[in-house]
């Protein structure tokens, strides 16, 4: 069979058996507990808090907003009493102004989105309702899903994507969403459908997930959506690959946009929230985890309220068999490893991933030996091997003209070095000199026009 | 959980490559041509194997230690260039002279420049060269069951037909190298390092292809013989394990396309018109000081670039 699928990439082992299989859980603590929310969850500006300290607030309650319109704002999972208003630590290992609430145990809810509305939206106010629900990329990324959808003036939308293809390995919680509620996966991007009437909709799988293709076939009644099969090779869910194997074309270099090309990506379970958001007036205050890995006990699909500890799900999973070397929120391939576990999961976390010394892979780096396989598994057909020269070199206009700053961080270079050089790990510092030269470049220009 | 946990950046997994293990992969499909070469050409051819492979990784541990480097003997690279270099010299060869070969390509050749990856021609090669001019009769001279005659491709270039049949070609029992004789166990080698994803087929299937059809048309030796042109003398060690050695081959499939056309052109050229009866090293080796123009001009295109053009761009920026 012919599946879409693109140039490059890599088959690192799946590992999706350890929870594909198995059925979300939910986990709701029932007693009265510390749950913490990040001010930035999403890509923009951060959030500042709408509630004090000492306020009582109900779960599915605004916390913290913002005017920015890069931002999406952020709700209470739980009721109960916002405790304090400080520095935490979040998953990412950075520490950041976050707002604690102790729990009630009683998740009694504020009044929905919906009632603040007081009728059925209509599809004008689509945009303004899922903004207000603090929707996001789901996939880990937490682009503001409002932002995606207010294209630039003059961009026809032709394709809306759904991006289901999960190719990191390890994960199943979007899997799991499609087979357990694929009604609202499809009304979703219906709705969303409905924002750009031209537009053919398209939910795009990974051919390892045939239930899920399955399910969505049979409960598909939308003749505007088609569900696509992909061939199962990783990064198929990076937008770029994405795109070119859905519509053969590709995303201009950055700074293009997917809309640049008449598409826009959804992930499964922001099609989901959408959907929620639009029926129900159902803010984004819970999400599916795949806690799993060769170090937890038992691997789970858990569905958990934001803001609650990552050890509490290791816990509900019957906490470590083996001493873990890595945690990792996300997958294998572009997730970040954690400094601790006692950190809250948010809106982009898809995976808590526990790696043994057996899995996790830590090697000491020897000589390039110019093999070429970075070349080859690089989806950007960029030449990882000269751009890590030119790094290491710190000669940031070699990286620039050798079109470094395209390098999507997707891992295979890294993945498949025999030397176990360290190649997106000198992207991500070679992309962040780029990008800090050329705001301190636009900074001195500002500072001397203003001078003039 | 009482440990640490250790925070790096992604990816947490690795494929199961390594250098070590390609370079094992290489030695192992390296094996079976030296056994036959030894069965044929006799005990001796064991022993220039050996000596060749011993004073390789001896030579890379003394270099290294003498510099304070971290040694590097375990990923097998020094073994490799041994075990080649040895499968490239006579069997009647001195072994002083195998053993000054490997020195000289250990290191001069790849640690002059700075070790594994940083050699600009294959170090095998490179010593073979060396070791024909300086001793050009000893690196000449064969001899089959014990009566020495010139190799099949040297009786061609002389005007006769050679006496040696196809068979005997094939499974390697005719005058030769210790390592080049059986093309049979050497195309199997190859194509267990293609099955392996070790190499690709490119630059082997090109350079052999071109080479054979340059060599008919050039109409060499007044016989229309590709055949013989393939199966006779250093041309299938040479495409499928010197011509694709990692480091001094191209990185793009489309450099490596022009990097097997130079090789077969040149192997062809040499053949034909050129002094000596063999082409396969001189060609190698000058299409690897070719490579880093070949990489500079066949950057692959970035996904949703504009055509390549280094030069351009490099020249815009500065």
């Amino acid at each position: 069979m012919n599946l879409p699928t693109f140039l490059g990439g890599v088959h690192p082992p799946e590992g999706k058996a350890l929870t594909e299989n198995k059925v979300i859980e939910i986990l709701k603590p029932s007693d009265s507990r510390e749950f913490v929310y990040p001010l930035s969850q999403h890509i923009g500006a951060p959030c500042s808090p709408v509630v004090a300290k000492g306020d009582k607030v109900l779960a599915g309650q605004k916390i913290a907003d913002t005017e920015a319109f890069v931002s999406a704002p952020i709700f209470s999972a739980v009721s109960g009493v916002v405790k304090e208003i400080a520095p935490r630590m979040t998953i990412a290992g950075s520490v950041d102004p976050c707002i604690v609430i102790e729990s009630d145990g009683k998740y009694e809810r504020a009044p929905s989105l919906l009632d603040e509305l007081g009728h059925k939206p209509t599809p004008n106010e689509y945009l303004k309702l899922i903004r207000s629900a603090g929707i996001v990329g789901m996939g880990g990324a937490c682009f503001p899903t409002h932002v995606k959808l207010s294209p630039p003036k003059g961009s026809v939308i032709k394709w809306l994507i759904v991006n289901a293809a999960e190719c990191e390995p390890y994960l199943s919680c979007d899997n799991r969403l499609m087979i357990e509620s694929p009604d609202e996966v499809i009304r979703g991007l219906g709705y969303a459908l409905e924002m750009f009437p031209e537009a053919k909709g398209i939910i795009a799988v990974e051919n390892n997930k045939p239930e899920a293709i399955r399910t969505l076939q049979e409960h598909n009644t939308n003749p505007k959506i088609e569900i696509m099969p992909h061939k199962v090779k990783y990064p198929q869910g990076a937008e770029k690959m994405l795109i070119w194997s859905v519509t053969g074309q590709e995303i201009p270099v950055v700074p293009a946009l997917p809309a640049d090309v008449g598409c826009i990506l959804l992930n499964t379970r922001t099609s989901w929230h959408i959907c929620k958001a639009i029926e129900e007036g159902l803010p984004v205050m819970e999400r599916v985890v795949s806690v799993t890995g060769d170090a937890v006990n038992e691997p789970k699909n858990l569905q958990v309220p934001l803001g609650i500890s990552v050890r509490e799900l290791l816990n509900a999973c019957g906490g470590f068999k083996e001493e873990p070397l890595k945690v990792i929120a996300g997958g294998p391939m572009m997730g970040l490893a954690m400094r601790s576990v006692d950190v809250p999961v948010v809106k982009g976390t898809s995976g808590i991933l526990t790696l043994t010394d057996k899995l996790a892979y830590i090697a000491e780096e020897s000589a390039c030996i110019r093999c070429g396989k970075c070349v080859e598994s690089c989806p950007m057909h960029l030449e990882p091997t000269l751009l890590d020269h030119a790094v290491r070199r710190r000669d940031y206009a070699s990286f620039e003209a050798h079109m470094g700053m395209n390098c999507i961080e997707c891992g295979c270079c890294a993945y498949s070095c025999p030397a176990s050089r360290h190649l997106t790990q000198s992207f991500k510092n070679g992309k962040a000199a780029v990008t800090a030269e050329r705001r301190k470049a636009a900074a001195q220009a500002k500072a001397k026009q203003e001078a003039k | 959980m009482s440990t640490k946990l250790v925070v790096s950046s992604s990816p947490h997994v690795h494929s199961d490559f390594t250098t070590r293990r390609i370079m094992g992969m290489v030695i192992l499909s390296l094996i079976p041509a030296g056994v036959i070469g030894t069965y044929f050409l006799g005990l001796r051819a064991l022993f220039v194997i050996l000596a060749c492979i011993i004073a390789s990784v001896a030579s890379e541990w003394a270099w290294q230690k003498l510099n304070h480097r971290k040694s590097t003997i375990c990923d097998l690279s020094a073994v490799v260039t041994g075990l080649l270099l040895a499968y490239n010299l006579p069997p009647t060869i001195p072994i002083w002279m195998a053993v000054c070969g490997s020195i000289f390509a250990i290191i001069i050749v790849k640690h002059f420049y700075g070790g594994i990856g940083c050699n600009i021609v294959n170090p095998a090669l490179a010593a073979r060269a060396m070791m024909l001019i300086s001793w050009p009769t000893a690196m000449t001279t064969w001899s089959v069951n014990g009566i020495s005659g010139p190799t099949p491709l040297a009786a061609m270039k002389a005007g006769s037909a050679g006496s040696v049949s196809y068979w005997n070609m094939f499974i390697g029992n005719m005058g030769g190298c210790i390592g080049e004789t059986c093309s049979l166990l050497l195309i199997l080698g190859g194509l267990y390092l293609i099955w392996e994803e070790v190499i690709s087929w490119r630059i082997p299937v090109i350079y052999i292809a071109t080479t054979a059809i340059l060599s008919a048309l050039f109409n060499h030796g007044g016989a229309f013989m590709p055949c013989s042109e393939i199966l006779t003398g250093g041309l299938l060690i040479g495409a499928f394990f010197m011509a694709t050695d990692y480091t001094t081959s191209p990185m793009t499939a489309k450099g490596q396309y022009i990097y097997a056309f130079g090789c077969g052109l040149i192997t062809a050229l040499i053949r034909t018109w050129g002094g000596y009866p063999e082409g396969v090293s001189f060609s190698i080796l000058i299409m690897n000081v070719a490579v880093p123009l070949i990489d500079r001009y066949t950057e692959p295109r970035v996904l949703g670039g504009p055509k390549s053009n280094f030069f351009k761009r490099m020249g815009a920026k500065s």
